[in-house]
């Protein structure tokens, strides 16, 4: 067994070099013979009639091609949603069309009206210039409680209000923890916002349609974290193209944080542009045109109730939420302040009584759907805040508070639908105490007092649904896809081993990641191993990568084909030793006897099966080249106890973050310095939504952070170096790595991690502040103390 | 049209390149440089970093003609002679200082220029120093690791892996 590169080592990444020598291959790197530029042209109100699209003198401009307008997709679908939530009262949500481009009304800034393709960019934006627009202001419906209030202008002309569902879970339970809330010892109240993000992976989206007008294909390069999810919602529900005449390829991708799940406008216009043109059509997204097209994030407003008893354990959650969803419904974005939120309102904890309401909005802002945590961060946020809120109100110790109220025997059927199989959340936090140093804290609190500022220490615990998900339960709660993952297998005869795989991969590292895994299963060494992602053309219907599935569902299906080819495998070397085949083992990539000295190598057995002379093909036909399609039986559940301290400069409320340690359970560990880095890159994020940014839009719906000059990137210098573990993992039980996931914890467990701290350090200052919403700027926090 | 040369990674080019042709398309498109990337349109992000003159530049804030003689190096560029990567790009990998890659051009020319003038940086010059380099993926932490390993300094004592 290479031991340097199997399961568990901290193999380098593969893919790295390619990178490094910028010799990668993103979308917007690819330039086809004789390809067309497009460009949009995007609504500057935020809700608007259209009246009039007079295109005349632009189409008259030189090179232009052709000016496309929503009156071109009028008998087309519009962008699918992939998922549809059913009310409080079974009744299905509201679903108003979202046409590629926008027919009627504009319903924000962005909203795509016009696609002007031609032969250079900057003739397609200068003929944009002379489109003439007659479009009619209309009120806009910017923030929910108005949006929801009698008489408030519609979105949607079409629907009675601006309600896309109102949603309660567990439905059932709702008059039992009203009982318990109205009966509790005590009652702890947090009314919060969790702000609007926009998840800026640092590649901008890209399309490049392409049509071959000989077979009548259709191929889409984009920058997709799911191609084969696109080929379906775009030919399906948008195009009308059959799948098998249609490709799409999501080479190297520049990240996605869930951004890039969804099927975009963009992707339909180029393809079906290239076919109406017969020639290839591009575009690629600025930054400023991705503030305003990419899907944003998060945006909940929420109240949260936790009842205690007498003794401190926590007898009932009550939560009720208003949930973005802006102007149109995003392929997944019923699906995030539900499924993906009300399910992880029991925590850590044996909370036994839980509601959780949420009532979903439209409103003229840009879509808002899952990044990056999707949903768990909302619930981890409220949830562990007011949890903390609790412990302050009681003036009891919050670590305390959280063990005493920590579920311990595994299965634990939670209240809220969910069956957590593995965890130990004791050892967990045990490992945080040990780690973060909790013994000296008081001394670094004295060391920031002598420097002037306050210091804070915070808690937090979290647990997060991963490895999404077991489609027959998904399917009942509404979703419209299967969550299985697939993987092809194939060995060639010289033995070299492809594994093609649904999972896709924009940072995650997988090219060097499953390699490991076949590596541990067959004794090969990891160069004779290649993976191949993102073209539906050579891979297996797949759902791709996002809620931390890739080495929990796609893991699994590659597992389980490698398993049906060295069964094979051993079938034809059974034969070529002639021994039983139950008595072959294989080991270091060589097949023997067991008990004998007898062995035929890897080689020998690969070429066997292509060249089949010697073989028993009564029983096995030649070839190996196997396929597995794996549908996993419950989510995962990552599990994490997160501590961080920031130092607080009460003369201008600035918050530093001083220290962040983490303690996660991530099951079994593939690769730990690859899981590591999905920390960190969690942590920023959440400490990023948790101090610096900010989707922000003025009353008239205007986007006023929509460059970086304006929405605040954590930068270098705003993070500590992070202090992580994930040494206490318990295996899942239910998958054949016991892998839980690792993409989404570290922004899912930081955020509450950083207010905690933030409130600590006020409160250790003599301020009576309990609360300081995201983002905690300087302007803010200053705010909260003057009180 | 404007005719410029300019020298980019040690070979000589002549091309005609429009008034408002950017650097960056310039390297992007004729030369099909595609290491450097464009990852705003605000000159805040810094994946599009290349050297002019030995200087970190963002080449979407410069105009192609504007490089008329100058010496540019790009990602292309950094390798060493023999094809094998650099000291930076090496501890890059080693100490997994990138994720989807996008950024990673960009950093590694910002590394290269704080390295020839501050051989030895500190923690805290490392991350002022990158400032205008955004990264969404790595949290920074394993970046600033490998700039700090590339300059020869032990980085086996931060905190974590």
């Amino acid at each position: 067994m290479p031991k340097d590169n199997g399961i568990g080592a901290s193999t380098k990444r593969r893919e790295d070099v390619r990178f490094l020598t910028g010799t990668g291959n993103y979308t917007d790197d690819i330039n086809l013979y004789g390809q067309a530029y497009v460009h949009f042209l995007r609504s500057d109100v935020a809700h608007g009639r259209i009246n009039g699209i007079d295109t005349a003198a632009a189409e008259a401009m030189p090179g232009v091609l052709r000016i496309f307008t929503g009156a071109d997709f009028e008998a087309l679908g519009g962008l699918p949603c992939g998922w549809q939530v059913t009310d409080r009262f079974g009744q299905p949500m509201k679903e108003p069309k979202h046409p590629v481009l926008a027919h009627g009304k504009v319903r924000h800034v962005g909203d795509p009206i016009c696609a002007v393709v031609a032969e250079t960019l900057d003739q397609a934006r200068d003929a944009a210039e002379a489109i003439v627009l007659d479009i009619e202001e209309l009120p806009a419906v910017v923030d929910m409680r108005k949006a929801l209030e009698e008489g408030a202008t519609l979105v949607h002309d079409d629907l009675t209000d601006n309600l896309c569902y109102d949603w309660g879970f567990v439905e059932e339970n709702k008059e039992a923890v009203d009982e318990a809330i109205r009966n509790a010892a005590h009652v702890t109240t947090l009314e919060l916002i969790n702000n609007r993000l926009v998840p800026n992976p640092m590649e901008p989206r890209v399309a490049v349609g392409d049509f071959n007008a000989a077979s009548g294909d259709s191929t889409l390069y984009t920058t997709s974290q799911n191609p084969h999810v696109i080929r379906l919602l775009m030919g399906a529900f948008v195009l009308g193209i059959p799948e098998h005449k249609l490709r799409v390829v999501a080479p190297d991708v520049g990240g996605g944080f869930g951004s890039k799940i969804y099927h975009y406008a963009e992707e339909a216009l180029c393809t079906f542009a290239a076919k109406a043109l017969r020639r290839p059509v591009k575009w690629t997204s600025t930054r400023s045109e991705a503030f305003m097209s990419d899907a944003h994030a998060r945006d909940h407003v929420t109240k949260i109730e936790l009842a205690l008893d007498a003794d401190h354990k926590f007898t009932a959650v009550r939560t009720s939420t208003l949930a973005n969803m802006g102007a149109y419904l995003s392929t997944f974005a019923p699906s995030i302040p539900t499924w993906l939120h009300g399910t992880l309102m029991a925590g850590n904890y044996t909370t036994p009584l839980v509601y959780c309401n949420v009532r979903a909005v439209f409103t003229n802002t840009v879509p808002v759907d899952a990044y990056r945590g999707a949903g768990r961060p909302e619930a981890t946020y409220q949830l562990e805040r007011v949890i903390d809120k609790a412990a302050r109100e009681l003036g009891v110790d919050p670590i305390e508070i959280r063990r005493k109220n920590f579920v311990t025997e595994f299965p634990y059927q939670t209240p809220v639908a969910v069956e957590y199989d593995s965890g130990d959340f004791h050892r967990l936090m045990d490992k945080l105490e040990a780690r973060a140093d909790f013994a000296g804290f008081a001394a670094r609190r004295e060391e920031s007092k002598k420097k002037g500022l306050l210091r804070g220490l915070g808690i937090n615990c979290f647990i997060e649904a991963c490895g999404i998900a077991p489609s027959n339960l998904v399917g009942q709660l509404g979703a419209r896809a299967g969550l299985y993952e697939s993987a092809t297998v194939r060995v060639n005869a010289t033995g070299g081993l492809v594994v093609m795989t649904g999972s896709h991969s924009h940072g995650q590292g997988h090219e060097t990641v499953f390699p490991q895994v076949i590596a541990e299963m067959t004794g090969l060494d990891a160069n004779m191993i290649e993976i191949s992602h993102g073209d539906t053309a050579n891979t297996p219907m797949g759902m791709g990568t996002y809620g931390s599935r890739s080495i929990a569902v796609g893991g699994s299906a590659m597992v389980r084909a490698t398993e049906k080819i060295i069964n094979k495998m051993k079938k034809i070397a059974a034969h070529l030793m002639e021994a039983a085949e139950s008595d072959i083992e294989l080991r270091d990539g060589t097949f023997s006897v067991a008990g004998t000295d007898k062995s035929v190598a890897w080689g020998d057995v690969t070429l066997a099966a292509y060249v089949p002379h010697n073989y028993p093909l009564e029983d096995i036909e030649p070839g190996l080249e196997e396929t597995a399609f794996y549908d996993p039986a419950n989510f995962t559940y990552p599990a994490g106890a997160y501590a961080c301290e920031v130092e607080v400069d009460p003369e201008t409320g600035r918050v530093t973050i001083a220290r962040f340690t983490t303690a996660d359970d991530f099951g079994n560990v593939m690769n730990p310095m690859i899981v590591d880095g999905q920390v960190h890159g969690g942590l920023a994020q959440g400490i990023g939504q948790a101090l610096l940014e900010n989707a922000s839009y003025d009353e008239n719906g205007q986007l006023l952070s929509a460059s970086y000059m304006d929405y605040a990137m954590p930068r270098a210098d705003d993070v500590p170096f992070f202090s992580v573990d994930h040494s206490n993992g318990t295996p899942c039980t239910h998958n054949p790595l016991g892998v839980k996931g690792c993409g989404e914890a570290g922004a899912i467990g930081s955020t509450p991690t950083v207010v905690n701290a933030v409130v600590d350090a006020l409160q250790s200052g003599g301020y009576k502040v309990d609360h300081v919403d995201m983002p905690v700027t300087p302007s803010r926090v200053w705010a909260a103390m003057q009180g | 049209m404007t005719e410029v040369t300019m020298t980019v990674n040690g070979k000589s080019v002549s091309r005609a390149v429009r008034g408002n042709e950017l650097l960056v398309e310039f390297l992007r498109e004729q030369l099909r440089l595609t290491g450097t990337h464009v990852g705003c349109d605000t000159s805040q992000c810094g994946a599009c970093n290349v050297h002019v003159n030995g200087e970190v530049v963002k080449a979407c804030t410069m105009f192609a003609a504007e490089a008329q003689g100058a010496e540019v190096t790009t990602i292309e560029g950094m390798a060493n002679a023999d094809g094998s990567l650099s000291t930076i790009q090496q501890a890059f990998q080693d100490h997994h200082g990138l994720q989807c890659g996008f950024c990673t051009p960009g950093m590694v020319m910002s590394a290269a220029a704080l390295l020839k003038d501050n051989p030895k940086p500190s923690e805290a010059e490392v991350r002022h120093h990158l400032q205008g380099n955004i990264c969404r993926c790595t949290g920074y932490h394993n970046i600033v690791k490998a700039i700090m390993a590339a300059s020869g300094q032990d980085v086996g004592a931060i905190a974590a892996e």
